[in-house]
């Protein structure tokens, strides 16, 4: 027990370091520049101080109960003793077929660690609430989710079969950019806000170390440099699978309606 | 009854945001690794702390960091005062980022990648530099991101142009920028933009949206955290190729 809270108030006061920043930013324009009246000054308080003690609580579980399974997890799905036997087994070039469990991995813990994922939340929160109730959150956050876990797996199969970042990434671009094209105007901003808010907190660490993980098990690869780029993967996908996900709901209320009218 | 609902919804909310993750995780220990869940007993703890932490985080978004954003925007639109919003703009974005853990992180791997392939000189000292010129950029490009997204939603241009324009800045600079930078410029954009800069921002956004006569908080508000991940991409192969030279 008393460890516990020697590691929470360790982790509450690296929150309040990382905080602090932004609390002295809006501290000096409010009550320097501004000076303007804020609606219930207190309450407002209360919430940035559960703010800090969730953040800081959150950071906490994380570190005791998530990180340290799913990293070693990922290490041991990538390891070729899992993977191939034995490591007199490693084949001279890897065959991307090898590597089902990690593709399933990497599709789950993307998928799953995004639901969690604390901006994401607050995004579909407000999105909700500004549209009035026409853009859901769970809408949102699940195709978020989507496609971060889609992302994340084609980032491994990348790694895995050692093709270059740009390519991906300028062809993701592409398909965003003829999306963007087709899609109603109120989400697109929306829709780009959500593939910058998806890689925080919960699911860097985790799918870094897959990453990691891969890179350093295939022969021929290098941490330090393919080791790099799950990340983008994680932040492009998602657009590409909010934007599809609003197309298809707009062509699917639209023909309920028709069916209705006639 | 309805109090007691009231004071669990958060909970619950939380429970079913995080069952996804344990869902997972024991599925994999379970089946796919055959191994038992080592100190289940410290697990279990960990996952209570997780519950609270982000039932708490959302209930403090909601009666906090949401209406605080808000409040803000509104008084620097009621003000007029376009320098000081556009200084607010920037210290907010580079303060934020320049402090990220991730990105702290982030650079210190880089430097090693650099020092590896004799990109720079393998020493204490050509690294730290290297590492703290990577952070200010992506401090810098956070913040001039911020503040263009800022005057996009005061004059109301459409977003999807500026995009695009970013989209074909990163294109043309991959294909100049030298090999070793290019992950870490694309995975610098997502990093970021952390749990707390996310809602501080899009509240500055929509704020700003709302306040302003012939704005839409959907299509105007949103958009700022778009900026924050394309402009580092482009300013740290910019700052990569600079390097080089």
């Amino acid at each position: 027990m008393f460890e516990f809270v020697q590691i929470f108030i360790r982790t509450l006061l690296e929150t309040l370091h990382d905080l602090l920043p932004i609390v002295l930013i809006l501290g000096f324009f409010q009550f320097v520049i501004l000076r303007g009246p804020m609606a219930r000054p207190w309450r407002i308080l209360r919430g940035l101080a559960y703010i800090m003690l969730g953040m800081a609580l959150f950071l906490m579980g994380l570190e005791e109960a998530i990180f340290p399974l799913g990293e070693l997890m990922a290490k041991q799905l990538t390891a070729p003793e899992f993977l191939f036997g034995s490591i007199a087994q490693i084949p001279e070039h890897v065959q991307w077929q090898y590597y089902g469990w990690v593709y399933a991995f990497a599709l789950a813990i993307g998928f799953a660690t995004t639901i969690a994922e604390p901006a994401l939340i607050a995004i579909a929160m407000k999105a909700q609430q500004i549209s009035g109730g026409a853009v859901s959150a769970w809408g949102l956050r699940l195709s978020v989710a989507a496609g971060v876990a889609i992302g994340v797996s084609i980032g491994c199969y990348r790694i895995i079969t050692g093709t270059d970042l740009w390519l991906y990434i300028i062809a993701a671009y592409i398909i965003v950019m003829v999306q963007t094209l087709f899609s109603p105007k109120r989400i697109i901003p929306l829709a780009y806000d959500s593939g910058g808010v998806t890689t925080s907190t919960v699911t860097v660490p985790l799918i870094a170390a897959l990453g990691l993980g891969l890179a350093s098990t295939i022969p021929g690869r290098s941490p330090m440099i393919d080791g790099f780029g799950l990340v983008a993967f994680a932040s492009v996908f998602p657009i590409m699978t909010v934007l599809a996900y609003t197309w298809i709901a707009e062509r699917w209320t639209s023909n309920t309606r028709e069916t209705t009218r006639r | 009854m309805r109090g007691f609902r009231k004071a669990f919804r958060p909970l619950i909310e939380a429970l079913r945001d995080l069952s996804p993750i344990v869902l997972v995780i024991a599925f994999f220990q379970i089946f796919v690794l055959q191994q038992p869940i080592p100190n289940l007993g410290g697990i279990a703890a960990g996952l209570l702390f997780v519950l609270l932490g982000l039932a708490l985080f959302v209930r403090g978004l909601e009666i906090g960091m949401f209406p605080l954003g808000e409040a803000m925007a509104y008084s620097f639109a009621k003000k007029g005062s376009v320098p000081w919003l556009i200084s607010f703009a920037f210290l907010l974005g580079f303060g934020t980022t320049i402090a990220e853990p991730a990105l702290i992180a982030i650079a210190g791997k880089a430097a090693n990648i650099a020092a590896q392939g004799g990109f720079i000189a393998s020493t204490e000292k050509d690294m730290a530099a290297y590492a703290l010129g990577l952070r200010l950029t992506v401090a810098l490009s956070v913040g001039i991101a911020i503040v263009i997204g800022v005057i996009r939603i005061l004059l109301g241009w459409p977003l999807p142009w500026f995009i695009i324009g970013g989209y074909l800045l990163v294109v043309g600079m991959t294909a100049i920028a030298p090999q070793e930078i290019i992950g870490i410029a694309y995975d610098s954009g997502g990093v970021t933009t952390s749990t707390i800069t996310v809602p501080l921002v899009t509240a500055l956004g929509v704020g700003l949206a709302s306040s302003i006569q012939g704005r839409n908080p959907l299509l105007d508000g949103f958009g700022l955290i778009a900026f924050a991940s394309l402009l580092p991409i482009v300013f740290v192969m910019v700052f990569g190729l600079w390097m080089a030279n």
